[in-house]
């Protein structure tokens, strides 16, 4: 297929899985919200989904102090912030639209419907009205991307980049994810004694297993109370876990297995060294290295394997 | 039911006969419609906006916004009320249009070769030389099958003949990159999704074939160095106004959709980029004009098209769909030669009509042109899209003396035509249904054999009164049915469509 073509499903998964890990994280933000909590952990909250995405220093640029509505606004309306839900649900539709051709009737229709819907809702004031319906909606409208790609197209190349893209964002979203909960936790109350501070622990903890849809995996996997180390193995390490680095991993490996070219070894290698790392890792070893840097030199292995994927396989290759 | 045959009696020739009896073909609908409910059609209306939309079969408007102010695309206006053209008709017409298409065919490798047609003093050579649409790089090509326009879009009106009976005129030949056919395809799709009880009563001949007929012609048209040709569409890319019928044909056809970044040429073969390597390109349906296929030979500056491209087609390794300089035949100043052009290469009578022409180039016909500006349609030689053209009836004496200015200034850019009393079909518009003016576009594929399917594009000038059925002039679509023979009479699917009708 052409490298235009898949560069551009490539992206247009990306966007759509990006749209939705957003709004897992608006979300979940937005429930933490509603607790009882002290204005200062709020406030931390808010902010470290900002540098979750590394757009703290573009939004106080725009918006001075950090406040929840502000940043709900900045991360689903702002349409010159170019990771808001908005800016990646139409970047998700117009990469589609680049390729309509490589695409099933009913997965450009998804996208399109998405698109036109998501201004309609925006402009209808849902979100201000019930954010937690509309970020049901957003994560709603990925998963039906998602299945209607494994369920309408032909299992070709197409169909193996888009899923390329799905699972190298959702691996670089988890990541960036658990980084900043745990980073939040660290510097304010993990570890410490009181009562208060226990029930504190226990919804942050679960907060963060909601927001990839896994407070209900955890009880059924570990029949046990919350506990950080658990939760960081569940989205770590189980491979069984459709959210967590592992499984993430895995699916690009098997998609690149597919997909591999005569030049693309040295990706495969890349990816596949990755997720040996996962598969034979143990959270206690993660643990004592540090989580937070253990992390960040994931995501930037993340980006490079990006980056040889992108230089394989998607750029026009020269004459 | 009495409203409706009213607002018809004056209007020529397609719902009505003279006597203001409807048309044969026209009746069971007539009688169907006549059933409906008041608000059906304000609710199919909405409802074939609402799928239009969804499924994207947008046109892009340059620099402007679309309704929702978030992008530049708009949905061609979808009328509801089919056009309907009786079997009989449309033999004639898909006769008359392989006779048109392949002296055309012919007419363009005569120039580009030995030029008998300007040897026999039928067509005049300067007419050929001033040409811009004449492209010396192309003088000896030799093309696969001799066919220069593997695609033509051929516009059709119906107008009263001299004896005041209706006839079919050509009113031009699109022979370079002509569009619609998507429009074509999405419209029946819709009319049978909306309706599928008319489909019962009238027998209309399918069109959904025109992907496997346009594949069929692009193959047949591959240079013969491969018995598996691959095929692609060559889009200017998607902000292109026609980008959706690019996707469309791509998509239905089963190629490739390359933009000119996505090809190459190496050793005088053309190469598409993918995934696994450079591969082989044998036929390109080209969506893009001759200006922009070659920076190496055209446009210096233009970066839509592959360097290089001319040389590998001249090699005869590729195949451009449709070929480079098919703008020399579809131009208004050849129009007028058509006929003549079909007595000449293929020893027969025209069987479509072209309307009357003045060739203001002529002195008599500038002069009666002139004298009767009020009266007659002017259009520029190298007019398209409804620009550049002076409707004399519609126009104020200032636009009149302008024109006369510019057509003084440059006789031969300009043609004259009697104002047809062009056919009407009812249409629904805001005020409810009304008669609006129609032309039709026929395509015909030409490969080994010159084939189509029956019918083509409609177009409606949806402006009361207007005569200009443009999308780009706020023109919109309808669905255009060709009745095979042994259609139902009206009595027999009387108690069919009763129970459709809701």
């Amino acid at each position: 297929m052409l490298s235009r073509t898949a560069d551009h499903l490539f992206w247009m998964s990306r966007y759509t899985e990006r749209a939705e890990n957003t709004a897992r994280m608006l979300d979940v933000n937005y429930e933490t919200s509603l607790l009882p909590q002290s204005a200062s952990v709020a406030l931390l909250g808010w902010q470290g989904l900002l540098s979750i995405s590394e757009l703290l220093s573009t939004f106080t640029e725009k918006h001075g102090d950090v406040t929840a509505s502000a940043v709900m606004e900045f991360m689903v309306k702002d349409e010159t912030n170019p990771s808001s839900i908005v800016s990646c649900l139409r970047a998700a539709r117009e990469n589609a639209r680049a390729v309509r051709g490589s695409l099933t009737t009913e997965v450009w229709e998804t996208l399109n419907q998405t698109w036109l819907e998501v201004n309609k809702k925006l402009k209808a004031g849902e979100l201000e009205d019930d954010p937690g319906q509309f970020f049901e909606w957003v994560k709603y409208r990925s998963h039906l991307s998602r299945g209607v790609t494994v369920g309408t197209m032909l299992m070709d190349e197409a169909f193996h980049f888009t899923r390329l893209g799905t699972f190298l964002e959702r691996a670089d979203n988890t990541a960036r994810l658990v980084d900043v909960k745990f980073h939040a936790i660290q510097n304010d109350f993990y570890g410490t004694t009181g009562s208060k501070n226990q029930e504190h622990d226990f919804y942050h903890w679960s907060s963060i297993l909601r927001s990839v849809s896994g407070f209900e995996v955890y009880r059924k996997v570990y029949r046990d109370v919350i506990k950080p180390e658990r939760v960081a193995e569940l989205l770590i390490l189980r491979a069984d876990m459709p959210r967590s680095l592992h499984a993430s991993l895995n699916e690009v490996v098997n998609n690149l297995n597919v997909l591999s070219n005569e030049n693309s070894g040295e990706t495969h290698r890349l990816a596949g060294k990755l997720c040996a790392e996962l598969k034979y890792g143990r959270i206690d070893e993660i643990l004592a290295t540090g989580l937070d840097a253990y992390l960040t030199q994931f995501l930037d292995r993340v980006n490079d394997l990006a980056a040889h994927i992108s230089k394989d396989f998607l750029l026009p290759s020269a004459a | 039911m009495q409203k409706f045959d009213e607002m018809y009696t004056q209007l020529p020739y397609e719902f009505f006969t003279q006597g203001a009896q409807i048309r044969d073909h026209y009746k069971i609908y007539d009688e169907w419609l006549a059933r409906q409910p008041g608000d059906m059609m304000a609710k199919r209306r909405q409802e074939a906006e609402l799928i239009f939309r969804r499924v994207g079969i947008t046109f892009a408007v340059y620099g402007d916004k679309d309704e929702d102010g978030s992008g530049n695309e708009r949905l061609i206006p979808f009328d509801l009320i089919p056009r309907i053209i009786p079997s009989n008709e449309w033999k004639m017409m898909e006769k008359g249009l392989v006779q048109r298409v392949t002296a055309l065919n012919r007419f363009i490798h005569d120039v580009y070769h030995d030029q008998e047609i300007i040897k026999a003093g039928i067509v005049p050579r300067d007419q050929l030389e001033n040409n811009v649409q004449f492209r010396l790089e192309m003088m000896g090509v030799d093309v696969v099958n001799n066919i220069y326009s593997q695609i033509s879009g051929i516009d059709m009106v119906r107008a009263p003949n001299a004896n005041g009976e209706g006839e079919y005129y050509v009113l031009e030949d699109n022979l370079r990159v002509p569009s619609g056919v998507s429009y074509m395809l999405e419209n029946r799709k819709m009319t049978m999704r909306l309706f599928p009880g008319l489909f019962n009563s009238h027998r209309v001949a399918p069109v959904a074939h025109y992907p496997d007929l346009l594949l069929e012609t692009l193959r047949a048209s591959s240079p013969p160095t491969t018995a598996e040709p691959t095929v692609v569409v060559l889009t200017p890319g998607m902000h292109n106004s026609a980008y959706y019928e690019h996707a469309f044909l791509a998509q239905q056809m089963g190629v490739e959709l390359v933009e000119g970044q996505d090809l190459f040429v190496k050793d005088n073969f053309v190469y598409m980029r993918t995934t696994r390597g450079p591969v082989r390109v044998d036929v390109i349906n080209r969506r893009l004009d001759d200006d922009f296929l070659d920076p190496k030979v055209f446009r210096s500056n233009s970066t839509l098209g592959c360097a290089g491209l001319m040389d590998a087609y001249r090699a005869g390794n590729v195949t451009i769909c449709n070929a480079v300089g098919t703008g020399v035949a579809d131009d208004k100043s050849i129009y007028p030669y058509v006929p003549k052009m079909i007595e000449f290469y293929l020893g027969e009578k025209p069987i479509l009509n072209n309307v009357p022409t003045y060739m203001c180039r002529n002195k008599d016909d500038l002069a009666y042109t002139l004298a009767n500006m009020k009266d007659l349609v002017i259009k520029e030689v190298h007019g398209a899209g409804g620009y550049g053209m002076l409707v004399g009836p519609a126009s104020t004496k200032a636009e009149i003396e302008d024109f006369r200015k510019a057509l003084l200034a440059n006789p031969s850019g300009y043609i004259s035509q009697p104002t047809l009393s062009l056919s009407s079909c009812p249409t629904f518009v805001e005020s409810g249904i009304a008669p609006r003016h129609i032309d039709l576009r026929p395509f015909v594929l030409s490969g080994k054999k010159v084939q189509m399917v029956a019918g083509g594009l409609t177009r409606v000038a949806l402006k009361e009164g207007s005569l200009v059925v443009n999308s780009s002039q706020g023109g919109g679509t309808k669905d255009t049915w060709v009745l095979e023979d042994g259609a139902p009479t009206a009595a027999s699917v009387q108690s069919q469509t009763q129970t459709q009708s809701n």
